[in-house]
């Protein structure tokens, strides 16, 4: 799996010619029709969020184009806290998760030793668990301690999946770094630490990145937890929050697209800057096991 | 599970010499067995990981087990009211509640659906994400254009497009159904019919996935080496021909990992049915997941011994399906 799948020339001869211009019109059509697909939904989100709430549900692209949701959902609604719930949690959460499996992932990566193989397994076994095995213990436990509706309450549950995550990819990307520099490193006399801290981890900047994006990501689009442990307008993240737009009892469309843009935005803009190294990391991690 | 098993995994893994190749060879020699002064370093290093995963997963997860044991509800665990704390009054009940579950007609019915639901959706995000990583995989005009649009689904947090699915498919006021009236045709009740809404759910989830299949599959097809189309179409090997004795083998190792990833996330994927329809109309849609969250958080009184017995089999069943996969693989002589 190499990384590099985004060369706007490509001159070399390993990709098959699409052949006669009438099969290049097929491909042509069929992109067009699949990203037309992939596309609309979030765009329509986008085209609604301008137009007047009231005309939410109109099926014409433009309708008196202002941005009267945006201003209304910045003043009339939580809409800031929520973000700001999210931000901190999602922030703590991926700062935390990196800090503590960093190590984890370069260890894996490198050595052999005895629980290893147990570790590994767990690892990836944590990964299969669905919300539902966690979620009522958890519930239980941060409801004894206080911790329900409290931010740190819900960082800590959210390291329960980031933990394992980030220890996998990361060794994934440690295993990308050729084992000659840390031999380099030895043979000048550092320590495996000091391998790690000072040759390993700079180079291994770009996997971090990664890594970090896609735990803040999971975190930042967390439904389940979010919505059973934190309650009422103030304390809400932005996953739970959103819901409080569209209920059974109707649908408040304009803000809700509003609010859509403004979630969806830096996601967006960074995940296409860093989504070619994360299918690398995922994927080298499972595959060489 | 999630506590690591020191003595299984002692057995397991040979000790071997520091910073060897990347491979943790599975017909390793077994080297005589290094002291701590040997792995230390490799045990500090991974030592926070291994608490915190016990702590914090692993504890709540032999609670979890234990709950699932009990006839633990709302009313009767340990709780605090202002200043009172109430001790917990559940009483261990041993395998009622796998019992009840697996007799029962309500767990058998949902596990049916999220079969069906996870096979449907995994099978579809596959072939089109395959299809489409072949044809960006073509020296075509506009290859990156294509992939950035076609990748957008990805890189918008999954609760927003799924909102933005709720918002299309809407009954009365959705931009699918008031194009079919343009059109002439009734409106279709995309998400409040039963088997309506289980294609609608199936549609988004798919939408959702493709473009991770696409751009794992794409990788898996770049690292092909283009020396071995030459040679096939040297020898006279047609389109079909090659793709099926080129392209597939070697996609394999990529598209063993991304199925089993694809099948277990679907398999708990929650924010899809959750934010779609709830589970219903009725409980059309619900999947283990959405149905356990139900049991502990939506009905009353929240019922949570029930909701960790399904947690308990829901990760049971994907152990066992991991672990057969595994097996199947490992007969077609993959190493994993």
């Amino acid at each position: 799996m190499s990384g590099d799948h985004h060369d706007p020339h490509p001159p070399d001869p390993q990709r098959p010619d699409p052949g006669p211009p009438l099969a290049s019109a097929g491909l042509h059509l069929s992109l067009i029709v699949a990203s037309v697909i992939a596309v609309f939904p979030v765009l329509w989100v986008l085209l609604t969020s301008l137009k007047p709430a009231k005309y939410a549900s109109t099926t014409d692209f433009f309708k008196e184009t202002t941005f009267e949701n945006y201003t209304n959902l910045l003043s009339d609604t939580p809409f800031l806290t929520w973000f700001g719930n999210s931000l901190l949690v999602a922030g703590l959460t991926t700062v935390v998760g990196v800090f503590i499996s960093a190590t984890t992932g370069y260890a894996v990566s490198r050595f052999r030793f005895p629980g290893k193989r147990g570790l590994m397994w767990t690892l990836l076994i944590t990964q299969m668990f669905p919300v539902a095995v966690l979620i009522v213990p958890i519930y239980n436990i941060m409801s004894t301690m206080g911790l329900l509706n409290e931010p740190l309450g819900l960082v800590i549950t959210y390291l329960t999946i980031a933990v394992p995550f980030c220890a996998w990819m990361m060794k994934g990307f440690f295993d990308t770094i050729p084992r000659e520099i840390d031999e380099s490193g030895y043979v000048d006399g550092l320590t495996p630490f000091g391998t790690f801290w000072r040759l390993i981890l700079p180079l291994a900047k770009p996997g971090i990145a990664v890594t970090a994006f896609y735990s803040f990501i999971t975190a930042w689009g967390e439904v389940a937890y979010a919505s059973a442990f934190m309650v009422g307008d103030e304390n809400m993240t932005l996953a739970g929050g959103l819901q409080k737009f569209v209920n059974q009892y109707g649908a408040q469309w304009g803000p809700m697209s509003a609010a859509s843009v403004l979630i969806a935005i830096p996601a967006a803009l960074v995940f296409l800057f860093a989504q070619r190294h994360l299918v690398t990391g995922m994927s080298a991690g499972a595959v060489k096991g | 599970m999630a506590v690591d098993t020191p003595s299984q995994s002692v057995a397991k893994a040979a000790g071997d010499v520091v910073a060897r190749g990347p491979r943790r060879g599975t017909g390793s020699r077994r080297a005589p067995k290094r002291s701590l002064a040997t792995h230390w370093y490799a045990w500090a290093m991974v030592a926070p990981v291994v608490i915190v995963i016990a702590v914090i997963i692993g504890y709540p997860l032999v609670r979890g087990l234990y709950l699932s044991l009990t006839d633990a509800n709302e009313r009767n665990v340990a709780r605090t009211i202002g200043v009172n704390e109430i001790p917990a009054t559940y009483e261990f009940v041993g395998l009622d509640n796998y019992t009840d579950a697996l007799t029962g007609s309500q767990f058998l019915g949902t596990l049916g659906w999220t079969v069906v639901w996870t096979v449907s959706c995994v099978t579809l995000t596959f072939a089109l994400g395959l299809v489409l990583a072949n044809v960006l995989n073509r020296r075509i005009a506009g290859r990156s254009v294509y992939r950035m649009l076609l990748i957008l689904p990805w890189a918008i947090p999954g609760f927003v497009s799924v909102f933005a699915w709720r918002f299309l498919y809407d009954e009365r006021r959705g931009m699918l159904n008031q194009i079919l009236s343009g059109l002439g045709m009734d409106a279709v009740p995309w998400l409040n019919d039963p088997l309506m809404a289980k294609f609608s759910v199936i549609a988004v989830n798919v939408w959702l996935g493709v473009p991770f299949m696409m751009v794992a599959l794409l990788g898996g097809l770049q690292s092909i080496p283009g020396e071995l189309y030459e040679a096939a179409e040297m020898d006279g090997a047609n389109a079909w021909q090659r793709f099926r004795n080129i392209t597939l083998p070697g996609l394999r190792s990529v598209s063993t990992t991304v199925v089993l990833l694809s099948t277990i996330w679907t398999f708990n994927m929650f924010p899809v049915i959750f934010l779609l329809t709830r589970g219903g109309p009725g409980e059309a849609t619900q999947i283990l997941v959405t149905q356990a969250y139900k049991f502990s958080f939506e009905i009353s009184p929240r019922d949570f011994a029930q909701s960790s017995t399904w947690g308990v089999l829901i990760l049971v069943l994907l152990m066992i399906f991991a672990a057969f996969y595994q097996r199947v693989l490992r007969k077609q002589g993959d190493v994993w």
